[in-house]
């Protein structure tokens, strides 16, 4: 039975190979590797993460689609892999944040809300009627006690702190260029420029401002926190994470 | 909160922040007890104490261990004071309409980019917070404690003065209160270390 690809273990997702593997993960990180390029690098001063979007017709209105979201003020997500799977993430941890926000009066630090998330991605491997989730994340983030971070989470659950990664198509030959191009002290701006170059090697077709989307982090100044009111202040505080407007894209291409 | 009795306050100071309440639990008029703490340390630097029910004050300072010990281990620091506000407040109103009898006051140090800043916040039963900037008061005490604290305290007392200040604004206070008294208790909270004083006061 089931003997197409992985055998008689294939299907049921709770059953571990003699091999100890869970084959419907790997499946679902076959199906993050054809998902289009995604990266994320930290630099000094902030975070880059970008991706690759792309239409599968030209009579699509891609001013539709999204695929750096912003989850809340200080953190924003990028993914690869499949489209409505990352919609459903997306709209557990925007819950999840208001959630933190409602009981602590602040946004959650981009750790504890990778958690969050990793463990919704990680119940969808133990529990019966479901598929793990064919996303692999790149969440970006800043918070005042561990400043700028970076985390990838892949369909198992698992998540890792990264310097700079890569995920989806070509992830191989990103993280090798990324490799190459990658020192502590890059600053934002550089690293953006670094993340187009990475993009443009394995890129299909033109980069322009509409198939390439870009958050960033930035990390506020010391009088930046200091003029944030807190508490009694009807302000939200003011966003360390936003996406780059088409013309932003569109310049930092040129040059 | 007139079935045990009992005040609590706090006041901010230069760098330091003083929390005190007094020792009685009572059963309404009668005094049963003169060693009742209502203060508890959340972190090294920040302190609840909870001025209303017995039972509650109890009941909440197991509630609040358990939730800030949980905070701990998954943020893998110590709370700030804001934050457990903040988190006093959300544990109070999950109870809106069953509410815990107690009055919440919150003392601490928050760390900032530039050291640490002094923080006090009081709530109600219900989880209203109040951040003053000056002092608050809660408990059966707490009109005579504004009182007094309006005449007494001043801006940017150091550590010793802070302590004085609200030593007498304490006592002073309790003795005009039947359900308050029987002595008192005093923290100054300042960046290195907290200083706890235990006062005598009128057994009467």
């Amino acid at each position: 039975m089931a003997s197409a690809e992985g055998g008689a273990y294939s299907y049921s997702l709770t059953v571990f190979s003699p091999s100890g593997k869970l084959v419907q993960i790997e499946h679902a990180l076959a199906a993050v590797s054809q998902g289009t390029t995604s990266l994320g690098i930290k630099a000094s001063n902030g975070i880059v993460i970008a991706t690759e979007k792309k239409s599968s017709s030209i009579l699509i209105d891609d001013s539709m689609i999204e695929k750096v979201a912003v989850v809340c003020p200080n953190i924003g997500i990028v993914y690869s892999g499949m489209g409505p799977d990352f919609r459903i993430l997306i709209a557990r941890a925007r819950k999840s944040a208001q959630a933190y926000w409602k009981v602590y009066g602040e946004y959650p630090p981009t750790k504890v809300l990778t958690q969050e998330i990793a463990t919704v991605m990680q119940q969808a491997t133990q529990s019966g009627g479901v598929r793990p989730f064919g996303v692999s994340l790149l969440v970006a983030g800043w918070d005042i006690h561990r400043g700028p971070s970076l985390y990838q989470v892949d369909p198992s659950g698992s998540f890792w702190a990264w310097k700079a990664s890569a995920i989806g198509k070509n992830m191989v030959n990103a993280k090798t260029f990324l490799e190459k191009r990658y020192n502590d002290d890059i600053s934002l701006e550089d690293a953006i420029h670094t993340a187009l170059l990475t993009l443009k090697e394995g890129f299909e077709g033109q980069m322009t401002e509409k198939t390439i989307e870009i958050g960033v982090v930035t990390v506020p100044t010391v009088e930046e926190l200091q003029a944030e009111t807190r508490g009694g202040g009807t302000g939200r505080p003011r966003p360390t994470f936003r996406k780059l407007s088409e013309e932003e894209v569109k310049d930092y291409l040129a040059l | 909160m007139e079935y045990n009795g009992g005040s609590v306050i706090a006041m901010v100071g230069k760098d330091c922040v003083a929390i005190a309440s007094d020792l009685r639990f009572g059963n309404q008029a009668l005094g049963i007890a003169s060693n009742f703490q209502r203060i508890f340390p959340v972190t090294d630097r920040t302190y609840v104490g909870l001025a209303g029910l017995g039972t509650d004050v109890t009941t909440l300072r197991e509630r609040f261990r358990y939730r800030v010990n949980m905070y701990t281990i998954k943020e893998e620091r110590d709370i700030e004071p804001q934050t457990f506000a903040h988190l006093v407040s959300s544990t109070l109103y999950e109870h809106r309409f069953g509410p815990y009898f107690v009055e919440p006051v919150i003392a601490g140090l928050e760390n900032t980019s530039s050291g640490s800043k002094p923080f006090i916040a009081a709530a109600d039963l219900i989880g209203c917070l109040n951040f003053a900037k000056d002092f608050v008061v809660a408990g059966t005490a707490s009109s005579k404690l504004y009182g007094l604290a309006e005449g007494l305290w001043e801006p940017d007392l150091g550590p010793e003065d802070l302590f004085e200040t609200i030593s007498q604004t304490l006592l002073n206070g309790v003795d005009r209160d039947a359900f308050s008294g029987w002595g008192a208790v005093v923290h100054v909270i300042t960046k290195d270390r907290v200083v706890t004083r235990t006062l005598k006061g009128r057994m009467d």
